[in-house]
């Protein structure tokens, strides 16, 4: 068995492994730190398949800031909603294992049934996949998708401000609030 | 070099997992992670693909999937907020509204 193949099992066991976890765990806080897990390892597999840029964005932008998101709402709203409790409908639980069974089967079977060959050399056009490369693809061939992509980030921020804007008069029992007011 | 395969079978088993999570879980924020975990593994077989034919739009896409994925999580986690306020719960069985 070579290193590097090696090192993909072990890596992706770890985000498989992360993967269970966030599914399993009872606390929603543990859910995301698993899920961070999960970013993180898929980060080092971007790595080996040329894709330097994106496993830096993938930390960036999964592991720094929407796991940080995740986790600032769940200290918010608590979270807890007894999931595990008996008086839970169970058949919904083994028809949702089921579905979920025969969604693997069709998937690894449409993975398995052609196996890919070898890839060329990728590094002729990939490079790695280095900030310079996928910049010059996004800024050249890209560049509406990416203009649209911009506009897409300002209405979700409008719209995250709109729904999460406290109504009127809703601070009224808390007593650092009204210290600001005066 | 591994083959692209290997990473095809492994995005399948996480997005498999993530999906069976969405069916399985009933705390609204845990679903909402699955669906993370499910945007990720379509990220890695696009990368994966990407290096297969040598072809840098994969990686291109993924940057879109990344910026979505992220507006997506501000306004989702923004209607739960929103939703807590109104229902004090976010069990997903008891956000049932719109149902007929």
């Amino acid at each position: 068995m070579s290193l590097s193949l090696l090192f993909f099992l072990v890596i992706g066991a770890v985000c498989l492994a992360a993967a269970f976890g966030v599914v399993i765990s009872r606390q929603p806080v543990h859910s995301a730190l698993f899920l961070l897990v999960n970013f993180a390892s898929l980060a080092v597999l971007y790595v080996t398949l040329d894709a330097q840029f994106l496993a830096a964005a993938q930390v960036i932008i999964y592991a720094g800031g929407i796991v940080i998101l995740i986790l600032f709402v769940i200290m918010l709203i608590g979270g807890e909603t007894n999931d595990f409790k008996a008086h839970q409908r169970t058949w919904s639980r083994l028809v949702g294992l089921g579905l979920g069974l025969i969604l693997l089967a069709g998937l690894s079977y449409s993975a398995v049934q052609k196996l890919l060959p070898l890839p060329a050399d990728p590094n002729a056009v990939l490079q790695g996949g280095a900030p310079k490369t996928v910049g010059l693809e996004l800024f050249t061939n890209y560049i509406l998708p990416f203009e649209l992509v911009g506009i897409l980030l300002l209405v979700a921020l409008l719209g995250a401000l709109v729904m999460g804007r406290q109504p009127e008069g809703a601070g009224e029992g808390i007593a650092s609030l009204k210290a600001s007011d005066r | 070099m591994i083959p692209t395969s290997y990473y095809l079978i492994l995005a399948a088993l996480i997005f498999a997992i993530g999906a069976t999570g969405v069916l399985v879980r009933r705390n609204a924020l845990i679903i909402f992670m699955c669906v993370e975990m499910m945007l990720n593994s379509v990220n890695l077989t696009l990368i994966a693909l990407s290096r297969q034919w040598g072809n840098l739009n994969g990686q291109v896409f993924v940057f879109m999937i990344m910026a979505v994925a992220a507006a997506e999580v501000a306004v989702g986690l923004a209607i739960l907020i929103a939703n807590t306020r109104h229902r004090k719960s976010i069990n997903i069985d008891e956000i049932n509204l719109l149902k007929w």
